[in-house]
């Protein structure tokens, strides 16, 4: 055990108190500003605390009253529910068996590593032909399009996630159900994917995060309340000229509590999963 | 059973996933590099051939040179940035106090915040007349004025920097504190016995351990940074003046706002090809660093 001199210790404590203060000051100021009457936000000097916390701006983007900023703000969270739940869900079914073949027969593992190399690829590079694709369908400002099109950031990323589940899950398991007579799906349905449940999870909500976020091709393909994802509301709201800020603060609470509830929720795997993506290269 | 059958059985079992692939990348790619040598608008016309115009108008232009420079400069600092303080973090977090746990898990806070919305935040706190950082800083008697942290293309870059070393730099300490908990500890105690001091135990004790997973974050880090479009769009539209006009933003605006679908693709690819070298000349770094670091 190494001994510390009381100096140190204080000095441990007081970086440990400006970290946190760094992390929690812009996050605490977006929850006041959500929370203040607009009086106060306009105040100068500014007024750092709420004299009356006020929650009514929160109703009033949950509402529903036609033409509101609630309309706007309360669809573009239905689509951005449906899309980021489509796309995980057909990311997952893709890359459960490829993760596995690449996994149990490493001769094929070349094509996967291709498939995560587009991770270098700027969406840029593709937008404009998929734009132009998705206009010869039909599917421009269409929640299918969009999920589509966001399997292009999910299929890689949790392919590689499963992959790595299924190489910690030893064959000879595998091997013995099938030597007892079992066929590949039985096998799989048995023993690998009740094996591979949590990874097959953690792929799952790490989709979830990676669609939650996406911005770029969601501003490109989507124009009005039919299609258009929570990002592009929030960004339309903070470039816009709304005049409450304490509304475009409140569209950005509502839209970072799932992502950050899950974060919470899966801090030890997500971790897990992003350092082992760094320990193994 | 029989090596064939096993590598045909996997290849079946990937061709959902490889077809999928090929039509929402492989084509699109295929299409943009075909396009790169067209004069195509993004609606209406197909285009006519035009050899490599497209590329030599858009790398002897001023505005490519330009936003090439803003772009090196917004990835150099900003992921310098966040591997210094994520490092120090890591350290911080690898001691023992009270209340780590608690200021380890705060830290999955600004990496699991939306982009977008980590964006709006910070425009939030720069704005002009009502912003949080102008109030903080006239309140200390530091500036005496509110300033356009946003608005001017002195300090606009700058600003964007700072949002951005916020949100990314927990993912960096918390990648580096899982490869320091790696470190054995009687290596570090024996090399405490042996009169190393802070400096060196941290020089030769320790960064071999953090070398090798600080690469990944530091290639995952640049590549992101140099192709970043959604926490400057956001907050500055690439603006003022064009000054913090991002590669991805003058894509966006060529092939979009101007419609000019063929000189957009050049300039993709341009860019696509730049991100490519950068990749591949940090592999072949972090190899280097693996194999001198075991």
């Amino acid at each position: 055990m190494e001994r510390r001199s009381p100096v140190f210790t204080v000095f441990i404590y007081a970086c440990a108190l400006l970290l946190a203060a760094v992390i929690l000051a812009p996050l605490a100021w977006l929850f006041v500003m959500s929370i203040s009457p607009a009086a106060d936000l306009a105040a100068k000097p500014l007024r750092w605390w709420p004299q009356a916390a006020d929650f009514s701006r929160y109703a009033q983007l949950l509402s529903r009253a036609e033409n509101s900023a609630g309309a706007a703000f309360t669809s573009s969270l239905r689509n951005s529910l449906e899309v980021a739940g489509m796309a995980t869900l057909a990311a997952v079914v893709l890359a459960v068996p490829a993760g596995w073949a690449v996994s149990r027969t490493p001769s094929v593992g070349w094509s996967l590593s291709m498939v995560i190399a587009t991770y270098m690829l700027p969406p840029v590079a593709l937008s404009v032909p998929l734009y132009m694709g998705l206009s010869w369908l039909g599917l421009l400002n269409n929640v299918f399009g969009l999920a589509l099109i966001y399997l292009t950031i999910l299929a890689p990323f949790t392919t590689w996630l499963m992959k790595s589940g299924f190489d910690s899950i030893p064959r000879e398991i595998e091997a013995a159900a099938m030597i007892d007579g079992a066929g590949l799906l039985q096998t799989w349905r048995i023993i690998t994917l009740p094996l591979a449940a949590p990874v097959v999870a953690t792929s799952a909500l790490f989709a979830v995060l990676l669609a939650w976020d996406e911005f770029f091709y969601a501003l490109l393909f989507t124009s009005d309340q039919r299609a258009k994802t929570l990002t592009v509301a929030i960004a339309d709201l903070a470039g816009g000229r709304v005049s409450d800020y304490g509304l475009i603060a409140t569209a950005g609470v509502l839209a970072a509590l799932p992502p950050v509830l899950i974060g919470l929720v899966m801090q030890r795997a997500l971790i897990s999963g992003l350092t082992s993506g760094g320990v193994k290269g | 059973m029989s090596g064939t059958w096993m590598t045909t059985r996997a290849w079946l079992l990937m061709l959902p996933l490889l077809v999928v692939m090929v039509a929402v990348i492989g084509w699109p790619l295929a299409d943009t590099v075909r396009l790169s040598f067209t004069d195509a608008q993004l609606v209406g016309t197909a285009g006519n051939y035009v050899g490599f115009d497209n590329y030599t108008k858009m790398l002897t232009s001023s505005n490519f040179t330009r936003t090439l420079v803003t772009t090196t400069w917004f990835a150099v600092i900003s992921v310098a940035a966040e591997m210094v303080i994520g490092v120090l973090a890591a350290l911080l977090l690898n001691q023992e106090f009270r209340g780590r746990a608690v200021l380890r898990g705060l830290m999955i806070l600004p990496w699991a915040l939306p982009t977008v919305v980590n964006a709006t935040l910070w425009r939030l706190i720069y704005n002009p007349e009502y912003g949080a950082l102008n109030a903080a800083l006239t309140q200390l008697h530091l500036i005496d004025d509110y300033r356009s942290w946003l608005g001017e293309p002195g300090t606009a870059l700058a600003a964007l920097i700072v949002a951005d070393c916020w949100k990314n730099f927990p993912l960096v300490a918390l990648i580096a504190l899982a490869a320091l908990q790696a470190v054995p500890r009687d290596i570090t105690a024996a090399a405490l016995v042996d009169g190393a001091g802070p400096f060196n135990r941290f020089r030769f004790v320790i960064l071999p351990y953090l070398a090798g997973p600080l690469m990944v974050a530091l290639v995952l880090r640049t590549i992101e940074a140099f192709k970043v479009f959604d926490i400057i769009w956001v907050m500055t539209r690439g603006g003022p003046a064009n000054s913090t006009r991002s590669l991805s933003i003058l894509v966006y605006q060529e092939a979009f706002s101007f419609q000019r679908a063929g000189s957009g693709a050049s300039l993709a690819l341009i860019v696509t090809l730049l991100v490519t070298v950068l990749a591949v000349a940090y592999a072949a770094l972090v190899r280097k660093t693996a194999g001198s670091a075991t």
